[in-house]
Formats: structure tokens, sequence, C-alpha cells
């Protein structure tokens, strides 16, 4: 206790935990609101599944994690977004398959190369010590592009979500844009992993867009609620975290439960009167 | 030129053909009624004209000028929209997008397409409203919009009484006939009420496994496939 906020700031992990963790937020919670309109929830969980995997790759052939770690991210989403529209294997049992397999692929090659290292540990939890300036400089041009391609797109990813035959059948590519949303939730997935961990990113994709839907009734006005609170959720569960020493990924997800418990309440209240 | 022209077309689900060698062609301006038995493959030659689903043998054909993206189409209603977020004036304008390119948002005109849609559909005064909180007449309606805002020329629609009481399907049927009529746009219905298409339709296109008609309304009203289905 004792730290002014100003102080706090002026640690350079902690500025870099904000830089990173604001358009991380900001990304995740935009696309959170297609995937679970679209039955996509557990993709984000899959993939940073498959993170994972790919990291403990890296981390055993000395490869820079990020660089490893997103093209295979994005290929992968590709597939589950391939084997999701096939009729023949689930959706939800594919991304089990993957996640899983990943996970442990990623675990034994971890333990044949000298055991779980620092580095390995923080993806799992998240850290955000573990954040180099690399990463923060990666992490904001892909945000900001994440975040271009998003607004570009924002009415035809609508259009799509709503009513993917409608937006097919009417000559739009709805397949493209399918693939344009997997593509952008790989990248937040990677970027996010680093302070969420691979346990916790899902929850930073699917809880905002979940808890703006308690409340707000139209698509701009749960996109706009999901940005917002997904950028308080993060920038608050960091320096709470700071005083209270507890794990950065864990406390966002836990005011994320809050906040969802509270506009739950309030959708509640609203409906009954 | 037809606007649209089936040759010898089969239609297939899970490798098995629903129906074979379904030849029909429709003009500009024609209303078409397909009809049949649950499971005859209505729908899935529905997603076939659409384009959604290749024939398995056959082709289907765009003519008159007609581009994908000058239908419209008002399709059965999906779970993911019972509980979608998404206000009644989205909905709508969501409908202009395929005539657009790569331009990322609305411009005046197609603001007032939409507008003007759901001054047609008397659907104004719920603009602000949220699409899955409407009755199932008024989502019909709001979807109906949205296939006016995207087609230009031919308007598909599956099943859209579906599920609704018969003063609001009569008036559903009055304004898809007014459509048809006032703004010259081809409509192609699949449908259960038979007798609803009879009365509006200009052709008839009954599917079974054995054999499927084509034909007008005169036609078919003396065929003997008519007789059956009737009951008369």
């Amino acid at each position: 206790m004792g730290y002014s906020i100003s102080e706090i700031l002026s640690y350079t992990f902690m500025q870099r935990a904000i830089i990173v963790g604001v358009p991380v937020a900001l990304c995740a919670a935009l696309l959170g609101v297609s995937l679970i309109l679209k039955r996509y929830s557990m993709i984000g969980d899959g993939l940073s599944h498959v993170g994972f995997g790919a990291l403990a790759l890296a981390a055993a052939m000395n490869l820079a994690p990020l660089k490893v770690a997103i093209p295979i991210v994005v290929l992968s989403s590709f597939l589950l977004l391939r084997i999701s529209d096939s009729s023949k294997i689930r959706g939800d049992g594919a991304v089990a398959i993957l996640s899983s397999s990943a996970l442990a692929v990623g675990i034994v090659v971890t333990s044949v190369t000298g055991g779980l290292n620092t580095d390995l540990y923080s993806y799992l939890f998240g850290s955000i010590l573990a954040l180099k300036q690399d990463d923060v400089v990666l992490s904001l041009v892909l945000c900001a592009v994440v975040l271009f391609i998003y607004i570009f797109f924002y009415n035809k990813i609508f259009s799509v979500t709503f009513d993917e035959n409608f937006s097919q059948a009417t000559g739009i590519r709805a397949k493209n844009y399918n693939m344009i949303i997997a593509l952008l939730t790989s990248l937040t997935v990677v970027l996010g992993m680093q302070i969420m961990g691979t346990l916790l990113i899902s929850s930073l994709i699917i809880f905002p867009g979940l808890t703006a839907m308690r409340v707000f009734k139209s698509y701009k006005s749960v996109v706009i609620s999901a940005a917002i609170q997904s950028v308080f959720c993060v920038v608050s569960g960091l320096i709470i975290s700071f005083y209270a020493e507890t794990a950065t990924g864990a406390t966002v997800v836990c005011i994320n439960l809050v906040c969802f418990v509270i506009f739950w309440l309030f959708g509640f209240i609203k409906e009954r009167n | 030129m037809a606007v649209l022209k089936c040759e010898n077309v089969t239609m297939s689900y899970e490798g098995v053909s629903v129906f074979e060698n379904l030849n029909f062609e429709i003009n500009s301006g024609d209303y078409l009624c397909i009809v049949g038995e649950n499971g005859s493959g209505k729908s899935t030659l529905m997603k076939g004209l659409l384009g959604l689903r290749r024939p398995a043998r056959g082709r289907i054909i765009y003519g008159d000028g007609l581009m994908q993206n000058q239908i419209g189409y008002l399709p059965q209603q999906s779970a993911v929209q019972r509980d979608f977020p998404a206000s009644v004036y989205e909905v709508v304008l969501s409908g202009t997008l395929n005539s657009r390119g790569m331009r990322p948002f609305y411009s005046k005109k197609e603001k007032q397409l939409a507008n003007r849609n759901m001054e047609r559909l008397s659907i104004t005064h719920l603009k602000k409203r949220c699409y899955r909180e409407l009755s199932g007449g008024q989502q019909q309606r709001v979807l109906l919009a949205r296939a006016l805002c995207a087609t230009k020329s031919l308007l598909l629609l599956d099943e859209p009484v579906t599920g609704l009481d018969p003063v609001v399907s009569g008036e559903l049927y009055a304004l898809i006939s007014d459509i048809n009529k006032s703004d010259n746009i081809t409509v192609i219905m699949v449908s259960h009420d038979i007798t609803e298409s009879v009365k509006n339709a200009s052709h008839i296109l009954h599917i079974e496994s054995k054999r499927c008609f084509f034909g007008s309304i005169q036609e078919y009203l003396t065929s003997s496939v008519s007789n059956v289905f009737i009951g008369e």
C-alpha cells in the first residue's frame, strides 16, 4: 500500500502492461461479440491452448515466441473454422480435440527439453513482468491492424454474424468474413495470452460481450459497451493486482465477473419493470 | 430471356438425391410458388437457386442480367437470431450491404432506402426496437424490409408465414403480391399453404420425388397433381 497511481505508472512493467492491455482488451471485446453470437465462444479457448503448444515449441527451438505462435495459431483458427462448418464432426468436439492435443504436445516438448521454465509458466498463467520491449511494439502494431480491419468491415461482420445465409445468398462472401474474424481472433488471443495466460484469455473475449448483452439491445450499443467495459476491467485489474499483489490475469477475470453480475442484475430488474 | 432457369437439375442431400431432372424457367415479373410435401426438397431447391448449394447434376442459370447481389432473400428464422441483440434499423440497413462493394460505411442513399422500405412495411415506429423482442409477424416484416433493400429484381422467400396467425399471414401475402405487381419484382416462394399459393401466384412448381409439375395456375388446377394435393 501507499503507492499513488502516478507512482504505479512510473514502473516500466506497468506502463508496458497498460500499453499492451488496453488495445488487446478493446480487440478482444469487439471480436467477442461476434464470436458469442456465432456460437464460436470456445474457439478463443481452443486457440489459446494451441498458442501454448506453439510457445513451448518456440522455447525448445530457441525462437522468438510470438513469431512462432502467431502463424501457428492463425492456421489452426482456419482449420477450426473449416471443421465447424462441416457437419461431420461437431464444432465443439473439434475444438476440444485440438486444444487438449496442443496443450499436451506443448507439455511433452517442454518436459523433454528441460521442464517448465519461467517463460512458459508465465504464458500459462499470464505475467506482465515477462513483457519485453519488442513484444510491446509488435502488440501495438497488430492491435492497430485488428482494430482497423474490424472497423472497416464492421457492417459486413454484423450482417454475416446475424444471418450468414442471407449474406451469402445476396452476394456477400460470408466465408471470407468468417476467415477475417478467425484471423483477427487468433492475433488477439496470442497477444492477450501474454497478460492473461493461456488458461484465462478466453474470458477476456467472452465476458465483455455477454455482460453487455444483459442490458443493451442493439448491436452497436452492445459493441460499444463491451469495448468500454473490457478496457475498464483490464486497467482496473492491473492496478488492483499491483496493490493486492494478486495474479494479474485472474484479477481481471474476477473484475469481469463482478461487472457481469452487476449488469445481469440490472438487466433482470429492468425486464421486470 | 428467363430470369432464372433450371436445366435437368438434380439436388441431393448427403448423397441421396431429393428430386431429379427438374426443368423450369421463370420470367421477369412472375410469381412462382414452390409447393410439395415435407421432405420433398423445397428448401434444398431454394438453397440451390440461391447458390448456397450446388446441384448434383444439371445447371441453374441466372439470366436477364441477374447478378447474385440483386437478389433479396427472406430465410426461415435461425436459432441465432432469436437471441441476437440488434435494432430493427440495423437489420433492415444490413440489406443494402450487397450493392456496396468495399465501402465501409452506409451512405445517405442507403439509409434512405432502408427508411423507405420500413415505411412501406409499416414498421417505422419499431425502428429503434430490439429485433428479438418483436412478435413473429413483426420480425417477418423486418426481414422482408431487409430483403427489399437487397433486391432489385428477384425476391426469394422460404416459408414466410410459418408460425404466424391467419390475419398476419394474410397481410404478409398481400404485401408480397403488392411488391410483385407494383414493383415488378419476380417472386419465388416456398410454401406449405397451397390454397394461398393458388390465390396469389402466377406459376406453380410442385415437387415430388416421382414427378414434378411446373406450369401456370390454370394448368396446375386442371392437372392431376393438384387434385391429389388440394383434395378436391
